[in-house]
């Protein structure tokens, strides 16, 4: 029977099929973090279980770590705390743990790719929705709640009923200055913040096959933002030839087989979806949300829509854009910001900070403007330097600071204040997600480089 | 962690009919520093519930004192946005038992079955007569009934059948959860384990 790439991988990681219920799946890769893990720790020692496979387990600290003097102690005790939760039992469990300061530390979505962790045809989880990401290298990579976490941890199997499958095509090459990002929020705008919810996407075409593995990873990372659980994408030489040599990926003769594995990895001629969308490449422009969902966002030239012509009610539609202290009708060019993030599992790889140092080139941060450039990890942080990226950047009045999840969850001290409008690169503008009363406009890492040297939201095409 | 069994529950409801309720909104990330899982519940809705000084905002739900119960009656989408099942313990540690909504986000879903609060999905008719009920007489009472799959409206005799796999359904019934079943099957993983070849 033909299949997709998505049924190739799943029915490849079935365990036992439980009747009338879930399908207990087999886990390669845990990735564990110090918000989601600790309470499933306590768990796991509360039964008596100890942890069953620590070599398929990898814990990084991102969420909660401050991006400026990260030698010094953490001056909030509860984050300190579960820096040290995380090292103890990291420690406790033989887990590889890359901590504060550890020079392969980062986000966890970030150094799991740059460490070969990640794979094709690979089942891949972890507490954070944005595990997606992995997805990108034709891995099954969703996002676990702790009771999870606690579940793969003592047996390294996950109950999971499987999803529906949708595919989304996108053909044709993109216009110049409209990214991955772009893609992925015009993707969402289409289909609304739960347009996907209870599938699992599979993301084709040739828009797709021409980007490199870091955009790649921006448009799967964005699929919990239409509801999906996951997204892929078909493994290819770009995917072969990333993966190859890094540390945790197969070398000599596995490297071999696995290779002729990973190439069977395709979505069959003949195998059907229960929902499919396709969509030109040249009808997507640089995107930037103006509501307190991923789902609300246009074309950066055009104007707020009105209530009748959404798919959210009256009520929470008012609710959302009185938050914005937004209008329908307006335009959203020129809109004044005080804020730019550059950074997240989202946009914080070295492709991005390419994008944003393109715009900057040459220019000046605008005075009003407030902006966090960070790398999502030690690696991309080194990059930028090598690249020269980083000259860049501060000839035009930006500083760099140390890599970790940062302003796009504001658990640390990055936090917009009431009120302030931040053009970010990261994934939610849910109210108060950058800081309690912060409006975020979601946006590529190019409007946010027009938007830091301009200090109000402009079209990053009149820069190129 | 296993949890307490669910069978039937007859409440009262506090109503949040709005749509896309995030996990942003329901716990805020500030809130997710702890390493143990207790006093989620002071910090449920913080923000929409509290004014930045901490003094409650008078026009919110869970601040009206009309209202009580051990259910929460969202808009659609409810649970949108991360996997912290902070979320699900924050609503839980407050004293919910349920969540009636005509839509769920997944991973909500499936962590509030984690934890022992049961997420009943209804039509979105029914939902508004939920709705309805509640706006005309907030002591309006609800029958979840887990065995026969039904939420009742009791003062209206209207009643709805909701789906939940099997699986989970025994789990609530007699308060097991999926740890007990793994381990139960731990031969059967090893075996393979070690067939996997990455």
């Amino acid at each position: 029977m033909s299949s997709t790439i998505f049924d190739k991988v799943w029915d490849e990681h079935v365990v036992r099929k439980v009747k009338n219920g879930p399908d207990v799946l087999f886990i390669d890769r845990h990735l564990i973090h110090e918000v989601t893990s600790p309470v499933a720790f306590l768990g796991l020692k509360s039964r008596g279980i100890k942890v069953l496979h620590p070599e398929k387990t990898f814990a990084t600290a991102d969420h909660n770590t401050p991006t400026i003097n990260q030698h010094l102690p953490i001056k909030d005790p509860l984050s300190a705390n579960q820096l040290k939760t995380l090292e103890e039992n990291a420690k406790e469990n033989g887990i590889s743990h890359w901590g504060l300061g550890n020079k392969d530390n980062g986000i966890v979505h970030v150094v799991g790719p740059e460490h070969g962790i990640t794979l094709p045809g690979l089942t891949i989880v972890c507490g954070d929705s944005h595990t997606s990401t992995h997805g990108a290298f034709g891995a099954i990579a969703f996002g676990i709640g702790t009771s999870e976490v606690e579940m793969v941890l003592a047996n390294q199997c996950i109950m999971q009923e499987k999803p529906k499958k949708m595919r989304i095509n996108v053909n044709g090459k993109l216009g110049a200055g409209v990214t991955s990002k772009d893609v992925a929020l015009y993707i969402i705008s289409k289909l609304s913040t739960s347009g996907a919810t209870g599938y699992f996407v599979e993301y084709a075409g040739s828009t797709f096959e021409s980007m490199s593995m870091e955009s790649r990873m921006t448009v799967c990372n964005l699929s919990i933002e239409m509801g999906a659980r996951g997204g892929m994408i078909a493994p290819d030489e770009k995917t072969f030839t990333y993966v190859k040599g890094r540390e945790f990926s197969p070398k000599g003769k596995k490297w071999d087989t696995a290779l002729a594995y990973w190439k069977t990895l395709k979505t069959d001629l003949d195998a059907t979806f229960d929902k499919e969308y396709t969509f030109k490449a040249s009808d997507i422009e640089p995107m930037i949300t103006y509501g307190t969902n991923p789902g609300m966002g246009i074309g950066i030239s055009k104007e707020i829509p009105f209530a009748k012509d959404v798919c959210e009610g009256e009520i929470t539609y008012a609710k959302s854009l009185n938050y914005m202290n937004f209008n329908q009708g307006d335009a959203m060019q020129n809109k004044p910001i005080d804020f730019v993030f550059l950074g997240s599992c989202t946009n914080g790889r070295i492709e991005d900070f390419r994008a944003f140092a393109s715009i900057v080139k040459g220019r000046k941060k605008a005075e009003n403007v407030t902006a966090w450039l960070v790398p999502g990890s030690h690696i991309v942080k080194k990059q930028i330097n090598d690249e020269g990226i980083l000259d860049i950047l501060t000839e035009a009045g930006f500083a760099l600071r140390e890599p970790g999840c940062s302003a796009c969850l504001a658990m640390n001290d990055d936090k917009v204040p009431a009120g302030k409008y931040a053009v970010s690169t990261s994934n939610r503008n849910f109210e108060g997600r950058q800081g309690p009363g912060s409006r975020t406009l979601l946006a590529s890492p190019l409007v946010a480089a027009a938007a830091a040297v301009t200090g109000k939201v402009t079209d990053p095409r009149k820069f190129i | 962690m296993a949890y307490d069994t669910f069978t039937t529950l007859k409440s009262s409801a506090y109503p949040l009919p709005i749509e896309n309720v995030d996990t942003d909104q329901i716990i805020p990330a500030r809130f997710l520093k702890a390493t143990e899982r207790k006093g989620f519940g002071d910090n449920l809705f913080r923000d929409w519930r509290y004014n930045a000084d901490g003094t409650p905002k008078e026009n919110f739900v869970l601040n009206n004192t009309k209202y009580s119960g051990k259910i929460l009656v969202g808009g659609p989408n409810f649970g949108s946005g991360s996997s912290r099942e902070h979320a699900a313990w924050a609503v839980y540690d407050f004293g919910f038992r349920c969540v009636i909504s005509s839509f769920f986000a997944d991973i909500f879903k499936n962590n509030c079955l984690n934890v022992g609060v049961l997420p009943v999905q209804v039509s979105e008719s029914f939902a508004e007569k939920i709705f309805e009920s509640i706006g005309k007489n907030a002591n309006t009472q609800i029958e979840i009934n887990l065995e026969k799959q039904t939420v009742t409206l009791i003062d209206l005799g209207i009643s709805e059948s909701f789906d939940i796999n099997n699986y989970k359904k025994e789990n609530m019934l007699n308060g097991f959860d999926d740890i007990d079943y793994l381990q139960n099957m731990k031969n059967e993983i090893t075996v393979f384990s070690k067939a996997r070849m990455l």
